[in-house]
């Protein structure tokens, strides 16, 4: 297993509705498999049969360690489809990386269509433009055009869940900043994970909340690193990190009541 | 009205290092809590010369903003211009010539020696050594002059561009630079290893001295050769491959023990690497174009991306949010040194003050990194 994909299955246990829909195409697809599978075992296993019976070899123990086998090539078979799957999906990414710009486009419009449906566990990453009424939920990027594998967008509350699960998985946060999206009144709070060790893998959690109202959860305590990226984020944009041990400037001076990073702000 | 004097039943007392401060090399403070010689609590204060670059760039185009790059951490300037470039050239989809990309490796790896070289200098300085200094001045300016010599400026480089480098290197930049590779191969072993490596009084005064572990860099998100010494082989320019890094042959310096010794070797370490992705980069250097074709004004679609680069401290990140027009909608800028000094609190604690004081020197703290 990828460690994308594992860091996704992971990641959509935030969302159970996502969770459920991939789960139940991702069933449908290994049933298929296995489907496909047992048919051919079946076949092989007739014509096993009929050489058995030529050969006058119709003891019961013969006849079931041959069905024993053949369940054990059966299993493997499948195993082994598995694997070639997650190859695929593997291809089908890097491929996805090379489409070309018009196709890029085509993918945004039907990208909507393809969270609602739950999209195949790995199926080619979307690019994504900055999203207003993006549905909560994990998204597969295209590494190549974003720079992060993993994109999760989920309510504020959910911060500290998400970061507890990518502890966990041994992921380290590299970044908290804000976006001051003023003309939605509102203002996106991204946190940026990614590994040290082993194989690669990019995780950006963003939240948006009102611009009148903005708190989120801290991750202070999950993440120590984040104390401080915390208090710069707060001082910059005014967003409140609820549970912050020490929520005063870091970087401005220590008396400064006003957030030069919003697109209103007047020096 | 009486001022009540403030005095900790414990009989421990407060303690200012800096703003100006020789070790600091910067205008850093750090406030510590005494218990005599040992810190009990150490709590670094920031932004004495914060300039808030992050705005600078949303008020002018993405061209305006390239002169910013190298003021933030002014030893490894060609990290902050590569990494802000190729933020930019992924948001709006440009394609490098070959030899751009090998012209910026050079200088880059030029650049982390010559940084490397004046920490090294200015971190025996602090443990009281001064010679060194000279040692590592002398080299660090056969470097400043080679890159004068093809980016125009000896510190604050702003060399590259969207889609290439500014101008093309010569062969007086090449022969020079062979030679630099040779000198300095010829001074680290006896100049720098011989006098300071083996020096029984650096020894004692960084073997098991400031352990950071694995585990720590993790929940601070330390990365760069604080994370080497503390024994994890990660590395940008290999585990997240960008420029021509996958077709030079690089060993990533590495050390398990975790204390300030750990960091200075894997540094030193550094330097020799760097001269190794030198050497084949020049033999390698193709010929071509230095520069794409790429529209004066630029205006990348709508959207945002992270681009990492392993600069001399560390991973440096560009967050960029574009929304179609030509200035950066939002650019955050991630700096390596702001969360390798995010873990000092908890290793200082419970330490000797002039063992601190080395420990810091180990984190090779760049304080306009820091502060942006």
């Amino acid at each position: 297993m990828s460690i994308i994909r594992e860091t996704k299955w992971a990641l959509l246990e935030l969302f159970p509705e996502q969770k459920a829909t991939e789960a139940e195409a991702e069933q449908a697809a290994r049933d298929k498999i296995l489907a496909e599978a047992r048919a051919a075992a079946e076949a092989e296993a007739q014509a096993d049969a009929e050489d058995a019976t030529e050969t006058g070899r119709t003891a019961e123990g013969d006849a079931a360690a041959a069905q024993g086998k053949k369940k054990k090539t059966l299993l493997d078979k499948v195993a082994e489809e598995m694997a070639a799957i997650d190859l695929v999906a593997a291809k089908e990414g890097r491929l996805g990386s090379s489409v070309s710009e018009t196709e890029q486009k085509a993918e945004t419009d039907t990208e909507a269509e393809a969270v609602a449906t739950g999209p195949e566990s790995d199926d080619p990453p979307v690019s994504l433009e900055p999203e207003g009424e993006r549905p909560h939920g994990v998204l597969v990027r295209d590494y190549a055009k974003a720079g992060i594998h993993i994109d999760v967008f989920c309510a504020p509350a959910m911060v500290a869940d998400a970061a507890r699960i990518l502890n966990e998985a041994g992921f380290t946060l590299e970044a908290v900043t804000g976006v001051d999206w003023i003309k939605e009144e509102q203002m996106e709070v991204v946190y940026d994970y990614s590994r040290t060790d082993g194989p690669l893998c990019r995780v950006a959690v963003r939240t948006r909340v009102p611009r009148s109202e903005p708190e989120v959860p801290t991750i202070s305590e999950i993440y120590p690193g984040a104390n401080w990226h915390e208090r710069e984020t707060h001082e910059f944009f005014g967003i409140r990190f609820q549970g912050h041990p020490n929520l005063v400037p870091l970087l401005l001076p220590e008396d400064a009541d006003f957030h030069p990073l919003l697109k209103d702000f007047q020096p | 009205m009486t001022v009540p004097i403030q005095c900790a039943p414990d009989e421990t007392f407060v303690l200012n290092l800096g703003p100006q401060h020789p070790a600091t090399h910067g205008v850093l403070r750090v406030k510590l809590t005494m218990d005599g010689e040992y810190i009990v609590k150490a709590e670094p204060v920031l932004g004495y010369i914060h300039r808030m670059h992050e705005k600078m760039a949303e008020d002018g185009t993405f061209a305006q903003y390239m002169p910013n790059t190298p003021r933030m951490d002014y030893l490894s300037a060609l990290s902050y211009n590569q990494g802000y470039v190729m933020a930019v050239e992924r948001a709006a989809g440009i394609e490098v010539p070959e030899r751009a990309e090998y012209i910026r490796t050079i200088t880059v790896e030029l650049n982390r020696i010559s940084s490397h070289l004046l920490w090294f200098g200015a971190f025996v300085l602090d443990l009281g050594g001064f010679t060194p200094l000279l040692y590592a001045f002398d080299d660090r300016e056969q470097i400043l002059d080679l890159l004068e010599h093809v980016t125009g400026s000896r510190l604050t480089y702003c060399y590259y561009r969207f889609g290439g480098v500014y101008n093309d290197i010569d062969d007086e930049f090449i022969t020079g630079t062979r030679e630099f590779i040779k000198r300095l191969r010829s001074r680290l072993p006896s100049l720098y290893h011989d006098l300071v490596t083996g020096n029984i009084i650096l020894i004692k005064r960084l073997k098991d001295i400031g352990f950071i572990d694995a585990d720590m860099c993790r929940r601070y998100g330390a990365t760069g050769p604080v994370l080497r010494g503390a024994g994890v082989e990660f590395d940008i320019r290999r585990n997240e491959p960008y420029s021509v890094y996958p077709e030079l042959d690089f060993d990533i310096p590495c050390y398990p023990e975790g204390d300030s010794m750990a960091r200075y070797m894997v540094r030193m370490d550094e330097i020799e690497q760097s001269l190794r992705i030198i050497e084949q980069a020049l033999d390698k250097l193709p010929d071509g174009p230095v520069q794409a074709k790429v529209p004066k004004v630029l205006k990348p679609a709508a959207g945002d991306c992270y681009t990492v680069v392993e600069a001399a401290r560390g991973t440096f990140g560009c967050r960029l949010v574009c929304d179609g027009t030509k200035n950066p909608y939002r650019l955050k800028l991630r700096s390596p040194t702001y969360s390798n000094l995010s873990l000092f609190g908890e290793v200082a604690e419970g330490m000797l003050l002039a063992d601190a004081l080395a420990v810091m020197g180990s984190l090779d703290l760049v304080i306009p990194e820091i502060d942006r």
